[in-house]
């Protein structure tokens, strides 16, 4: 272990991190480090990689090489579902709620108990549970829908529903693929009320192209072309970099 | 089970059931062809599959009969008749059944795979009430039958070596189709972006027709080959849906290569071990060793990596 | 009790009118020949409501259901078979105290796995257990690697296929293509009469409740919702945390108890079993039972089973060739029509009236209780 670099400062160091699909590198010896409470935007043009760095993170993708460590635990070796227990938490791009089931019970599967087949099988609709499922679609403005089929919420409201679902889990990190794609103004504007209220104590990564939101919510932004880093820092030090502009002017 | 042969023995054996498992190879590679064509391009599973075969098994033996009777003097020459009537036919019945059944049941794969199995028991039952319950067996021009004596012990059967030659050709033309022709690349523009192929002046519901249509007339060719190694019956078909797909799925389903070798590696060991057990358990040995494989590999042999 | 939260109203309803109609009804005006028939049909209710578990609600089809109907109804069969084969029975033989097969196979010591068949107590372990343990590592291997759809169901269709030709294969061991036949007594109490059938009848009907009753436990758990969760979006229940094979690996391995109960049903009814009731044909024909009953509907999987076995018996009593068109048919009708079978007919033509119905009535009562709770000046509801 290097000196002077010591893991456990960061929530999540991700370090070498490559996958390759037949030959083609979307992610290529990437490294960047993630504090505990910061909140983290990347950035890039179609194709950089972005959403595939998620899903190396919460392990849809298997990385080739490189590690992710979350907490100091490695994050490659685990399954995907033991990586939401390890407290990482995944919003899609697209909405994926379940159509078939009722807000309420949508919000109840993400509640984190009763995770395994007999556990589930055991699973008591307590106070605690409804409760707490109140709560969260209170704050995501559906308390009055519980018991709507979520087939008939419109695209936005399915969009709040998925982040009430991770609100319910309590992950340590939160990684969310372009939240506000697709909403109108009104619930944008919403949206980023609704962001800002969540991402208090816990670190958010997240990939968004409204530059106003990225402004909005950013600590530190990070740039990514090709599956690799092109920039990384403050929004203000990143926009004026010239290798951005480059990039995103430059064609 | 080896133990009572010697070596040199062991060799001949191997070499001939390998050549007497060259029709079975044929058949087995003409029809995952079509499947896996058919599979690739619509996510279709056709359960029916083995009753095109048989379709085309019968007009192999109808024009059998018609030039026994009428032009026996070009009997000789019948099975390469039959083979076109057969893909004809097959094709034929594949584009209506397309058209009537399939194209309604896009992206709902299970529900195909039910849809199309109640066409095979109809198309059954038709060729019941048609041809009658009997099995029926055509008879091979004279040029066909006898083998030749390559070593003393071993003999390779003429009629095997023409129909493998034929199905490497008739590969060769699907493959030519699907990858050089223009056709081809409309095929697989509208696999990989069905509404931006369609954005682009494909006409896709055509494509998907004729894709459907041909996947099925090679059906009928494999069942023209199949006359050669079984008699044909109304149920005859549905014993070789399994094993194909099998086929389609060990050589890693959109591999043109992977389907040929593990059609290969499965009609050889099937026949290999055909000499040294009852046919019965030489069938269990081979289903259950590929079942077994795919559990611990289920994308195929020859599967590429690709992004999810 | 069922209370209403167990059921609601129209699954009340189904629920009732089953029993009305199994318990009740049929026994009473039907002779003992037609009632072992529709015990028959019933037996197959179980594999369709095991279906329901894995196929409507877990989306997993499986197209080899048959193997573990079979499974439970050779283990059935086996013990049957030795009760019927005691040394007094088989003195003919030139191994006499073995079943008869395997004396015409040259099989002259009782094989080591039929051993545990001497007891009842093991027999019926085996039923419940070694259908499950293959569904089991079927499952866990398959749903580990992220196998499903259409591939998990022809594998399931291929090991369907090698069951069969190895139950064949190894008639020795298995009694060939015949199956297990001529099995007399259970206990010492003989189950071919007319006063035993009965009474199987009954037995069979108490034990399908009590599997319906579980089906709609399970289904009303938090399992239950995460089935339907997953089959709709595998990835979010993935990234929820669940270990989405695990969910299937148990739905699969409940289907499978289901059907093995099923099959060791139709060993003690029918009075023999098979290799028939193993292979492809049959596992697929019991999947359209559960699409005809509506694959997401327990009550529906049980009409369905019942109503397609009555017309292939008509059906194949007076046109036998008009069957196969009309099954074939059936299939495509099924999926091109009426995707959520009789219970989707149901709830879409007919539930709908009675709601409306029902609506009109209390909408009638309600605003007589407002009226009514004005007029006492308490706040209306």
């Amino acid at each position: 272990m290097l000196i002077g670099h010591q893991p456990k400062e960061f929530l999540l160091a991700v370090e070498g991190l490559t996958v390759s699909f037949d030959g083609f590198k979307a992610v290529n010896d990437l490294s960047f480090y993630v504090e505990e409470n910061e909140i983290r935007v990347i950035i890039g043009p179609n194709g950089a990689g972005k959403t595939t760095v998620l899903d190396l993170i919460c392990g849809k993708t298997k990385a080739t090489s490189g590690s992710v460590q979350f907490r100091g635990t490695e994050l490659t070796k685990l399954k995907e579902n033991q990586i939401v227990q390890a407290g990482v938490g995944r919003k899609f791009q697209t909405p994926s709620v379940y159509d078939d089931l009722t807000v309420f019970e949508n919000l109840e599967i993400s509640y984190p108990r009763g995770r395994s087949v007999f556990g589930s099988l055991m699973f008591k609709r307590d106070a605690a549970v409804r409760e707490r499922v109140e709560e969260v679609a209170e704050m995501i403005f559906l308390k009055d829908r519980l018991n709507m089929y979520a087939d008939v919420l419109s695209h936005g409201q399915k969009q709040w529903l998925e982040i009430g679902m991770l609100l319910i889990q309590d992950p340590d990190l939160l990684m969310l693929d372009e939240p506000v794609a697709g909403m109108s103004v009104s619930e944008r504007v919403k949206t980023a009320e609704l962001l800002n209220t969540i991402i208090k104590n816990r670190s958010v990564l997240v990939i968004e192209h409204d530059m106003k939101f990225v402004e909005d919510i950013a600590h530190k932004v990070t740039v990514l072309h090709q599956g690799q880093i092109l920039s990384e820092g403050t929004m203000e030090k990143v926009q004026n970099d010239p290798k951005v502009i480059e990039v995103y002017l430059g064609h | 089970m080896f133990g009572d042969y010697s070596i040199g023995d062991l060799g001949a054996i191997f070499a001939m059931q390998g050549f007497a498992g060259l029709i079975l190879f044929s058949v087995y590679v003409l029809m995952a062809l079509g499947l896996a064509i058919i599979f690739g391009q619509m996510g279709v599973i056709n359960m029916a599959h083995g009753e095109f075969m048989i379709l085309g098994a019968y007009v192999t033996w109808l024009t059998s009969n018609f030039f026994q009777s009428h032009l026996p003097s070009l009997f000789s020459g019948y099975f390469f008749v039959a083979m076109v009537l057969a893909f004809i036919a097959s094709g034929a019945l594949g584009m209506l059944v397309e058209w009537g059944l399939i194209r309604h049941l896009y992206k709902r794969p299970l529900d195909t795979l039910l849809a199309t199995w109640g066409l095979s028991l109809i198309l059954q039952q038709a060729y019941r009430s048609v041809f009658g319950a009997r099995e029926v067996g055509v008879e091979l021009p004279q040029w066909m039958m006898g083998s030749k004596q390559v070593t003393d012990t071993i003999e390779v059967p003429i009629n095997g070596i023409f129909v493998m030659v034929l199905t490497l050709g008739i590969t060769m033309v699907v493959a030519y189709i699907m990858y050089k022709s223009r056709w081809g690349r409309q095929v697989r523009a509208v696999v990989q972006n069905r509404v931006m192929a369609g954005a682009v002046g494909i006409n896709t519901e055509k494509v998907d027709r004729y894709t459907f249509g041909l996947g099925c007339g090679i059906a009928g060719i494999a069942g023209s080959a199949f006359t050669m190694i079984g008699s044909t019956g109304p149920t005859s078909g549905q014993l070789y849906i399994v094993d194909t797909f099998l086929v389609v799925v060990f050589g890693g389903a959109a591999s043109l290569f992977g389907t040929i070798a593990s059609a290969f590696t499965i009609s050889q060991a099937q026949s290999t071990m055909e000499f040294f057990m009852s046919g019965s358990m030489a069938k269990v040995l081979t289903l259950l060793t590929i079942v077994g494989i795919l559990m611990i590999r289920p994308q195929g042999l020859f599967a590429l990596k690709v992004r999810k | 009790m069922i209370n209403s939260r167990f059921f609601n109203r129209s699954e009340l309803l189904g629920f009732l009118s089953l029993l009305l109609l199994l318990a009740v009804i049929l026994p009473l005006f039907l002779d003992v020949f037609r009632l072992n028939l529709v015990a028959k049909y019933l037996t197959y209710a179980f594999v369709a409501l095991g279906l329901v578990m894995c196929w409507g609600y877990g989306g997993i089809l499986s197209l080899g259901q048959g193997v573990f109907f079979g499974l439970g109804g050779y283990c059935m069969a086996m013990f049957l078979k030795l009760e019927a084969s005691s040394v007094a029975n088989t003195k003919i033989q030139s191994t006499p105290g073995i079943p008869d097969f395997m004396d015409w196979n040259q099989i002259t010591a009782l094989p080591l796995f039929w051993k545990p068949f001497h007891s009842l107590t093991l027999t019926i372990i085996a039923i419940l257990v070694v259908p499950t343990l293959l569904a089991f590592i079927i499952g866990a291997a398959m749903f580990k690697r992220r196998v499903g759809g259409v591939y998990f169901a022809i594998i399931t269709q291929a090991i369907a296929a090698i069951a069969t030709i190895l139950i064949i294969g190894q008639q020795g061991y298995t009694g060939g293509i015949n199956g297990m036949t001529d099995l007399r007594t259970l206990n010492g109490w003989d189950i071919r009469t007319d006063h035993a059938k009965v009474i199987l009848y009954f037995f069979e009907v108490f034990v399908l409740f009590a599997c319906i009753i579980a089906a709609q436990f399970i289904r009303l758990t938090k399992l239950g919702r995460i089935l339907v969760a997953m089959r709709e979006q595998e990835d979010r229940v993935r990234f929820s945390g669940y270990s989405v094979a695990n969910f299937k690996i148990f739905a699969f391995c409940a289907a499978a108890m289901f059907a093995a109960i099923g099959g060791a049903m139709f060993t003690l009814q029918i009075g023999f079993m098979s290799p028939s009731f193993v292979g492809i044909v049959p596992s697929i024909e019991m999947v359209i039972y559960t699409a005809v009953g509506g694959r997401m509907s327990i009550f529906g999987a049980v009409y369905g089973t019942l109503l397609v076995n009555y017309a292939k018996t008509m059906l194949s009593e007076s046109f036998p060739e008009l069957w196969l068109f009309g099954l074939g048919g059936l299939f495509i009708a099924v999926v091109l029509f009426f995707p959520n079978g009789l219970s989707g007919i149901w709830r879409d033509h007919v539930a709908r009236h009675i709601d409306r119905l029902i609506a009109m009535r209390s909408s009638k009562s309600k605003k007589a209780w407002a009226i009514k709770s004005a007029a006492d000046g308490a706040p209306a509801e």
